[in-house]
């Protein structure tokens, strides 16, 4: 009997220290991005206004993926992209995180009819295009990249909330929980030691996609002039301006969409990784 | 005074009743057994008695529980009751521990909340109390619920439900979701413990055999009635139910049978 517990108790230790592919690849991509954005807090090829290189150059020895139309530097625009999509991302994740998490929560553990009022107004929310809210929360603050951030971050903590309410509710039937009950254990325990550990995978693994979705989101705002204003430059807005100008200089399109691609594929394996290193029942199976 | 007086307890389900009426009182130290088949509203009671039951359900009559009235009272003023007074063991061992939590916790919790215990003094008691339940290697408390055996997962739920020193315990089918090796050793553990600590016990079976063995008076439900109450020997011998009538029946007709494959192997060999 106890020889086997030591042979579980090895294999889950040794699995352990064994990386998947997932989390590496994760690691690396995601890791390259923070490393871009943060040298651009030190260095920029050329400043971010500078209009002195040609029109739609392509790539050369003194702009190293050509420029755009403005004569702008695209390696500059791309480094600086990184951290707003950075920024974005992990402040809009942040807020629906924080916020989902206890609506859906409060939801979860409440009486039918107040857990019907939430969520009804959790779905008219959902349903409420991004857009729209968006624009409400420029008109009350200004076009700033933290109006984008809290209009993308309040839509996606509904998302957040809904998801949160359903694994919360389907935690709240399992018997572990009953029997922690019969121990005496009150709401805050229940929450803290049970509901919150059981929902936080799945709930990790909807975060990471939510922030590539925040990304993207904060791409379109920029788009409509409700994000960050230039001469911010984020990934989403060269997309955009480079859309005229795909054919005779593809580059402006292509970078900027390899980086968003990158970002969101690395943020989503590596939460992939980090849930399955979480989770101990998932140790000793792969 | 009674450790458990349940009188006319109902339960119900919309316009269904799978709890009626039911009765029955346990002394402290004594030791009673639920009989009845799947769906007769034994794990209901066993609920009801804890105030535990699911938000759809609605119970009424009396449950007083060390002089506490349990029925209709807030989730807040029973939670000092569950632990120190009453506790549960329930049938599966597997969906009763929280999978992500290593045992340890888990047994640590309800002795950290009643008894108030803290750092090494914690530890030591967790290590105790699996020693209690016949659990001495100390890699256990380490362990996810996945990586031991389902013998093993009811001690350590045996471990949890005893920590906080109930004077009640209510096992819920304890050893139907364990093999016939394993179900032996776990109830001669339970026999002990309740012994050993002069605990109440409701023990909650559909097997006869199993019930007869643990308890001094029986229950019987059946379709949420209390159909016969008595001592086992009262109930074994003289079934005054049709319904008992059966459930005797069936278990001395595979006595018999069993008995009868032996004779012929006997006379065989």
């Amino acid at each position: 009997m106890s020889g086997v517990v030591e042979q579980l108790v090895t294999d889950s230790v040794a699995v352990r220290r064994r990386p998947k592919a997932t989390l590496i690849l994760g690691l690396v991509l995601t890791g390259a991005i923070v490393l871009v954005a943060l040298v651009s807090l030190f260095w920029l090829p050329y400043p971010l206004a500078d209009t002195s290189g040609g029109r739609l150059e392509g790539p050369s020895g003194l702009h190293l993926l050509g420029t755009d139309r403005l004569g702008r530097d695209l390696l500059a625009q791309l480094m600086w992209g990184a951290r707003i999509a950075l920024i974005v991302g992990t402040c809009a994740v942040a807020i629906a995180a924080v916020l989902g998490t206890i609506i859906g929560l409060l939801a979860a553990f409440s009486r039918p009819w107040v857990d019907d009022t939430l969520s009804a107004g959790l779905d008219v929310v959902i349903a409420f295009p991004v857009l729209l809210l968006a624009m409400l929360v420029v008109a009350i603050q200004g076009a700033s990249l933290w109006s984008a951030v809290l209009a993308i971050g309040l839509a996606m903590s509904a998302v957040v909330a809904r998801l949160t309410r359903i694994l919360a509710r389907r935690v709240l039937q399992e018997q572990y929980v009953t029997a922690a009950r019969t121990s005496g254990t009150g709401v805050l325990g229940i929450v803290f030691q049970h509901v919150l550990p059981n929902i936080a995978p799945t709930l990790a693994v909807s975060l990471a996609l939510q922030f590539g979705a925040a990304v993207l989101a904060e791409a379109s705002l920029s788009y409509l002039g409700l994000g960050a204003p230039p001469p911010n430059a984020s990934w989403g807005r060269m997309l955009q301006e480079a859309q005229g100008t795909v054919l005779t200089a593809p580059v402006g399109a292509i970078a900027p969409g390899i980086a968003i691609i990158a970002l969101v594929l690395g943020v989503n394996f590596l939460a992939d990784g980090l849930r399955d290193l979480a989770d101990p029942t998932r140790r000793r199976s792969r | 005074m009674s450790i458990l007086d349940v009188s006319s307890l109902t339960v119900r389900s919309g316009s269904a009743a799978p709890v009626r009426d039911v009765s029955f009182s346990l002394a402290p130290g004594e030791r009673v057994g639920l009989i009845g088949e799947s769906g007769s509203g034994k794990s209901l009671t066993s609920l009801a008695v804890t105030g535990l039951l699911p938000d759809a359900l609605r119970s009424s009559g009396s449950v007083l529980l060390d002089g506490h009235q349990v029925v209709g009272a807030a989730d807040a003023e029973l939670r000092g009751l569950r632990g120190p007074v009453v506790q549960i063991v329930f049938q599966e061992p597997l969906t009763a521990l929280d999978p992500l939590m290593r045992v340890g916790r888990q047994i640590a919790e309800p002795l950290r909340r009643h008894l108030g215990l803290r750092g090494a003094e914690l530890k030591s008691a967790v290590a105790a109390a699996l020693d209690e339940v016949a659990l001495p290697d100390p890699r256990i408390a380490r362990a996810y619920p996945h990586e031991l055996s389902g013998g093993q997962r009811q001690r350590v739920a045996i471990a949890i439900a005893l920590a906080a020193r109930p004077q009640l315990l209510i096992a819920d089918e304890p050893t139907t979701a364990l093999d016939v090796t394993v179900q032996d050793a776990v109830l001669s553990l339970l026999e002990r413990l309740v012994a050993e600590r002069g605990m109440a016990l409701l023990f909650i079976s559909h097997d006869l055999a199993v019930v007869s063995r643990m308890v001094d008076r029986i229950v019987v439900l059946r379709d949420g009635l209390v159909v016969e109450a008595g001592t086992v020997s009262q109930v074994l011998q003289e079934p005054a139910e049709p319904y008992t009538r059966m459930l005797v029946d069936s278990a001395r007709a595979l006595d018999a049978f069993l008995d009868q494959k032996l004779d012929e192997r006997e006379a065989g060999a």
